[in-house]
């Protein structure tokens, strides 16, 4: 028995170890930039290296420099692990002279980054992060909500589906933060809107085999599947809902579907799924062109938060350029009035409460024979203004009143 | 309706079918990892990466050289069993005379490097393999709809296990095999090649892991990470079996399937730690596992 239990120890030690961090100085001739992220686990499809090189092209087309200082990079893989996201932040705001973090996949990291940039006055961007406590009850005057969230995901996804008929759901719900908020999110739409919700099922995240949760969504009777989970889960649920037929009698929604999930599941499987997002690389020539250049680099089009890395490190840059100073206070003041008009987001804005308001786009996965080219994945079903898919001010966050 | 605790006979029948696909994966893997262990006395922290590689192994030869479900069952296994030998004979062999802790730190080691590399290639969303034509479809059991290809699997694989067990076990190949972990320079003597017969069955055992994957690539969705939580808990199994025990792999990879299953009914959060709970009450009441000597 020794060995197991040596095994695990050892498992755990080299897994507590972060990824080297590149060496930077505190030093007032720079502006420092941080990107915490799933580097190297379920989530790294969706951001990762893909996220690093975006930011990175953001800082070189802006000219490298901000008010005559060298701007430079800091990354960290956080493995998923909130107390390792929050102790980087930490060390770098510390030691290094940080500026800015990009905060990358999973809610709960980002939940426990944003206590981090509170308490050390430090601009948080959060884009990976699905859950919307970020902007209501876990909100701060330093935290920026960017790309999407589970109230725009649910307005979107869940109040199409219930419009076109699908009015019982039943829900296979990852079991932490994100998901409970996923799934809290898409219930009060379903309701609103005249649905039923029958159940729910949480299943442990990095499950592999959902076939005993399917038979009992199945046996609820429920007439719309509602995947409140991400990446493999999703990816892993919906296969098996195929393989037992329950598409059949179900209609899945994908209450969060990336275009890695897509692209790795193929048309076949992913065809006819209803999904909400941010941004699509094939939607005008802006998208497009961006698109072009981030391929030619990693050979897969950008997800909607890859592209929001550059938007959001180009717009920062821009506010630090705009206030003459990398002042916290002074830069989230130019932020939060300056209107967002790139490839990312047409409009857009950033509120009290720290949502960035912008459109997201309702859209459906083509069938293999409506898929023209490579990564030609989605049409648009719907396209929901940033006040309609991101909804009021909830008067959860004290800094915005509804 | 029928009912056994106010949960409905067909519901119970359902679960335990699914929980039987599920303990047939952990039971193939714990049989692999048994064997390593028990005849080359390896604890083999790679096998979420070997199974992982096999499942790999499918898809590539699907993609890249249009090799077929059926033919991938036998190819994806040998070409990884070949990558278990390489590991076996450059770098595992010269770690039999240390504790046992090194040649577990070298697999962990090694599984962490494939896992990363491949991350690295293909990204972690992962790839799907699609389900054999002749597998397609499903069977209407009375009280649920089984996918044919999960029925599959139940068979292979209690095939491939009971073969296994049967070669070990009750053939003079099996006996030499523990006899050469027993005694390894009598048998030696005896003007058998043991080093030979090591490298065998460690790429025997590395292969079963393979095989595994190659099974599992059509049910979910192949990515580099796929073996990395699984090791886990087939490790629990093989300790809850009785470390090197062969039909104690057998057997407690089948159970814990089911019990799994029903948790996953009765109380869905606990599922994913359901065996682990079982592990730590057999570590208290039987140390050596439930099929262990000692």
């Amino acid at each position: 028995m020794r060995p197991v239990i040596l095994a695990f120890s050892a498992a755990i030690a080299v897994l507590a170890i972060a990824a080297p961090t590149p060496a930077a100085h505190a030093d007032s001739d720079q502006v420092v930039i941080g990107d915490i992220d799933d580097l190297s686990g379920v989530y790294a499809d969706i951001i990762g290296p893909g996220g690093v090189d975006a930011m990175n092209m953001a800082i070189s087309d802006f000219g490298g420099t901000v008010l005559g200082k060298k701007i430079v990079t800091l990354v960290a893989d956080h493995l998923n692990k909130p107390d390792i996201g929050a102790a980087k932040f930490r060390e770098w705001a510390d030691q290094n002279g940080l500026n800015m973090v990009l905060g990358g996949s999973n809610t709960g990291v980002n939940i426990a980054m944003s206590k981090v940039a509170a308490e050390k006055k430090i601009p948080f961007i959060s884009i990976g992060a699905a859950g919307a406590s970020l902007t209501n009850k876990d909100c701060t005057a330093y935290t920026v909500h960017y790309a999407y969230d589970t109230t725009s995901l649910a307005n979107g996804t869940a109040s199409t589906i219930v419009k076109n008929g699908g009015k019982t759901w039943f829900y296979l719900t990852a079991d932490y933060a994100f998901g409970t908020q996923l799934q809290n999110a898409a219930s009060t739409v379903v309701k609103a809107n005249g649905g039923k919700n029958v159940g729910a099922v949480r299943v442990p995240l990095g499950t592999a085999d959902f076939s005993s949760f399917l038979l009992q969504a199945q046996g609820s009777g429920a007439e719309v599947l509602g995947l409140a989970n991400a990446g493999a889960d999703f990816s892993n649920s919906l296969k098996a809902a195929n393989e037992f037929g329950i598409t059949k009698t179900m209609h899945p929604a994908a209450l969060l579907a990336f275009i890695s999930d897509i692209n790795g599941l193929g048309l076949p499987t992913a065809q006819g799924l209803y999904l909400t997002t941010g941004w699509y690389w094939d939607l005008n020539d802006d998208t497009r062109a961006f698109a072009k250049r981030f391929f030619d680099k990693r050979n897969r089009e950008p997800t909607m938060t890859q592209a929001a890395y550059y938007s959001a490190t180009m717009n920062y840059l821009k506010a630090v350029q705009a206030a003459g100073t990398t002042d916290p206070d002074k830069v989230m003041a130019v932020l939060k009035s300056t209107k967002i008009n790139d490839m990312f987001a047409k409009g857009g804005y950033i509120r009290a409460d720290g949502v960035m308001v912008h459109d997201m786009y309702v859209m459906q996965v083509k069938t293999p024979d409506e898929s023209k080219y490579p990564w030609d994945y989605y049409k648009v079903i719907r396209t929901m203004r940033g006040e309609e898919a991101f909804g009021p001010i909830t008067g959860l966050c004290p800094l915005a009143k509804p | 309706m029928t009912a056994i605790f106010g949960v409905p006979v067909v519901v119970i029948l359902g679960q335990l079918t699914l929980g039987l696909v599920n303990g047939s994966f952990y039971a193939l893997l714990s049989l692999g990892l048994a064997v390593i262990f028990g005849l080359l006395g390896v604890v083999n922290f790679a096998h979420g990466a070997f199974y992982m590689l096999g499942a790999y192994a499918a898809v590539l030869g699907l993609d890249w050289l249009g090799i077929d479900y059926w033919l991938a069952l036998f190819l994806a296994p040998a070409v990884v069993a070949l990558i278990g030998i390489a590991v076996e004979r450059l770098l595992l062999r010269h770690l039999y005379k240390l504790d046992p802790l090194y040649g577990l730190l070298l697999t962990f080691g090694l599984a962490v490097m494939a896992e990363g590399s491949l991350l690295q290639f293909f990204g972690s969303s992962g790839q799907s393999y699609p389900v054999p034509p002749a597998l397609q479809g499903a069977l209407n059991l009375g009280f649920m709809y089984l996918p044919i290809y999960r029925a599959w699997v139940i068979l292979a694989s209690l095939a491939v296990c009971l073969t296994t067990w049967f070669v070990i076990e009750r053939t003079r190949l099996g006996a030499t095999l523990r006899a050469a972990n027993e005694n390894a320079p009598l048998v030696q003597a005896f003007g058998v090649n043991v080093p030979f017969i090591v490298t065998a069955t460690f790429g025997g055992g590395v292969a079963l892991a393979a095989l595994a994957g190659v099974l599992s690539a059509p049910i979910i969705q192949v990515s580099p990470l796929m073996g990395s939580s699984l090791v886990i808990v087939v490790f629990a199994v093989v300790v809850i079996g009785g470390m090197g025990s062969i039909l104690g792999s057998i057997v407690s990879g089948l159970a814990l399937g089911v019990i799994e299953g029903f948790t996953k009914v009765i109380y869905p959060e606990a599922s994913n730690i359901v065996v682990f709970a079982i592990m730590a009450l057999v570590l208290v009441v039987r140390p050596a596992g439930l099929f262990g000597k000692g």
